[in-house]
């Protein structure tokens, strides 16, 4: 892999640009590795490079039925945060944050995280009181929050209307250090590394079954034949079901449709990112001028990528009482995702009971903030079979009752 | 837009007029039961990518409980029924067959 710096801009443009080669190789799959990992979104790629980079396991095949990062790693609203309540996701997701921070360095692949802060915007007197204690939280667990009045946020967000008819901002949860990255090169940026390592990215093949021999994993038939491994690692989001029913067990999962719609781009009009829970929607401003707005998820099972049209309605008309002045604001594109959520609405990394298969699933509405510190625990529990930060979100969680309730990300909102 | 046909007051409604209620059919576990059986009956959920069974509640209509057969793949809706029974009525299960042959859905098929 030829390493990406200003130096070697200049030395290709010397050439017309003719010398730069494909990021990451596509070759056909061998007969047996090491690990497998189910899934080339953000997740299962970061999962590969921390097996790679921090326990040296490199023969390792991530396995994805379409595109690379095309499932919700491209479909998200990029945003990144860490203001949870519960130590056990305070400490996974801001590890996340943590990481994201010197990503590009440590990839060397630009995804362009953005620290522009993050908003919370308390708009009930509930939910004032809700998020001064999330700020208590954050501050014993190191997670640098703080709660603000609405003078400094409006200072923060000039276009924000602070006195709306129904809901007048009271307050907010401010994040100085949350903010976004370019979703799709998080994505590249790992399969690149991944692939500079010597791992093999294998795309448009669609695992078709998983095999066991004596309870434990042998390996899984794909679309380009058998492939044999130790240990096998599924992180495929909203077909997690799918899966795992392939492989003979069963999950806490229903997976349902999230949506997200960006307008046409206008001139650098608000550099944070707001999120109005009480209402339903949630909005930051791309490089490119354009600001990407998200809502709430459907209540109904479904696999088609699709959503409700009311969804969106219900986001835009809170977003228009908030911030009037994108009233007239028209929109280009919307698109949908399939959330696998959980009853408590926490995601699940965890061994299985078929041995040697892990999963990591169950990031709802709010996976893509997680995806570095995800990866880091997810590796490290499928090369030790243990580790601190995914220990209390195994799959045992629900028969022992040790919940991670997060009412703060309850299906919306991320 | 989602419309499912309301089987007690007979309309035909959007889903903005109804509830999602979750899956069907669930087999209560209560106390006395095993851990693995209450864990199931409050956590483990159908997920399939296909035919479902669901409860729906015509929450902005007559305010009635029913359910609904449906697919998650393509959202087709085989039908809907009374929500005073225990397992889809055969003409529904039939539909469903003429549509997807050799469907099953946990206990039924």
């Amino acid at each position: 892999m030829k390493r990406y710096s200003a130096f070697a801009i200049a030395r290709e443009a010397l050439n017309y640009h003719t010398g730069w080669s494909r990021a990451w190789a596509s070759p056909e799959p061998k007969k047996r590795y090491d690990v497998v990992i189910i899934g080339a979104g953000g997740h299962g790629l970061a999962t590969a490079y921390y097996l790679g980079k921090n326990f040296g396991i490199t023969n390792v095949a991530v396995i994805e039925k379409g595109w690379l990062g095309g499932g919700n790693t491209g479909r998200n609203t990029t945003i990144i945060r860490s203001n949870y309540l519960q130590d056990p996701s305070a400490a996974i997701y801001e590890k996340a944050r943590s990481l994201y921070e010197d990503l590009s360095q440590d990839i060397n692949y630009n995804v362009m995280f953005s620290p522009r802060g993050v908003m919370m915007l308390a708009q009930t007197q509930h939910e004032i009181r809700g998020y001064q204690r999330t700020a208590h939280a954050n501050a014993l667990q190191g997670v640098q929050t703080e709660f603000i009045g609405p003078e400094r946020v409006k200072e923060l967000v000039p276009i924000i209307d602070i006195n709306g008819p129904r809901y007048p901002v009271l307050g907010a949860l401010w994040q100085p250090r949350g903010g976004t990255a370019r979703h799709d090169a998080v994505a590249w940026g790992y399969a690149r590394a991944c692939s500079a390592m010597g791992m093999d990215i294998i795309q448009q093949c669609e695992v078709t079954g998983v095999r066991t021999e004596n309870g434990k994993v042998a390996g899984v038939d794909t679309t380009k034949g058998a492939i044999d491994c130790d240990k096998l690692g599924v992180v495929v989001a909203g077909h997690s079901g799918v899966l795992a029913e392939k492989a003979g067990f069963r999950l806490p999962l229903e997976s349902v449709a999230l949506q997200a719609l960006v307008s046409e781009p206008i001139k650098p009009c608000m550099d944070v990112v707001v999120m109005a829970n009480t209402v339903h929607g949630y909005m930051s401003q791309s490089d490119k001028g354009e600001m990407v707005i998200g809502g709430g998820t459907d209540g109904y099972n479904n696999y088609t990528q699709r959503g409700s049209f009311h969804h969106i309605e219900e986001t835009v008309r809170a977003l228009i009482e908030t911030f009037p002045m994108i009233s007239r604001l028209k929109m280009l594109r919307q698109w949908g995702g399939i959330v696998d959520v959980t009853g408590d609405r926490s995601p699940i990394l965890s061994k299985t009971p078929v041995e040697g298969c892990f999963i990591n699933c169950g990031w709802g509405t709010g996976g893509f903030k997680a995806i570095p510190g995800s990866g880091w625990g997810m590796a490290e529990l499928m090369a030790t079979g243990h580790s601190p930060l995914t220990e209390a979100f195994s799959l045992d969680r629900f028969k022992e009752g040790r919940f991670i309730d997060e009412s703060v990300a309850a299906g919306v909102a991320h | 837009m989602l419309i499912l046909h309301c089987p007690y007051c007979g309309v035909d409604a959007d889903e903005t007029e109804l509830s999602p209620g979750g899956e069907a059919h669930l087999k209560r576990f209560g106390p006395g039961s095993s851990d693995e059986d209450f864990q199931d009956y409050l956590f483990a959920r159908e997920n399939p990518r296909g035919v479902h069974f669901e409860r729906w509640r015509h929450a902005a209509g007559c305010g009635k409980w029913f359910h609904a057969a449906r697919s998650t793949d393509t959202l087709e809706v085989f039908g809907t029924y009374s929500a005073q029974t225990t397992e889809p009525p055969k003409e529904i299960c039939d539909r469903i067959s003429g549509k997807r042959p050799g469907w099953t859905w946990r206990l039924f098929g």
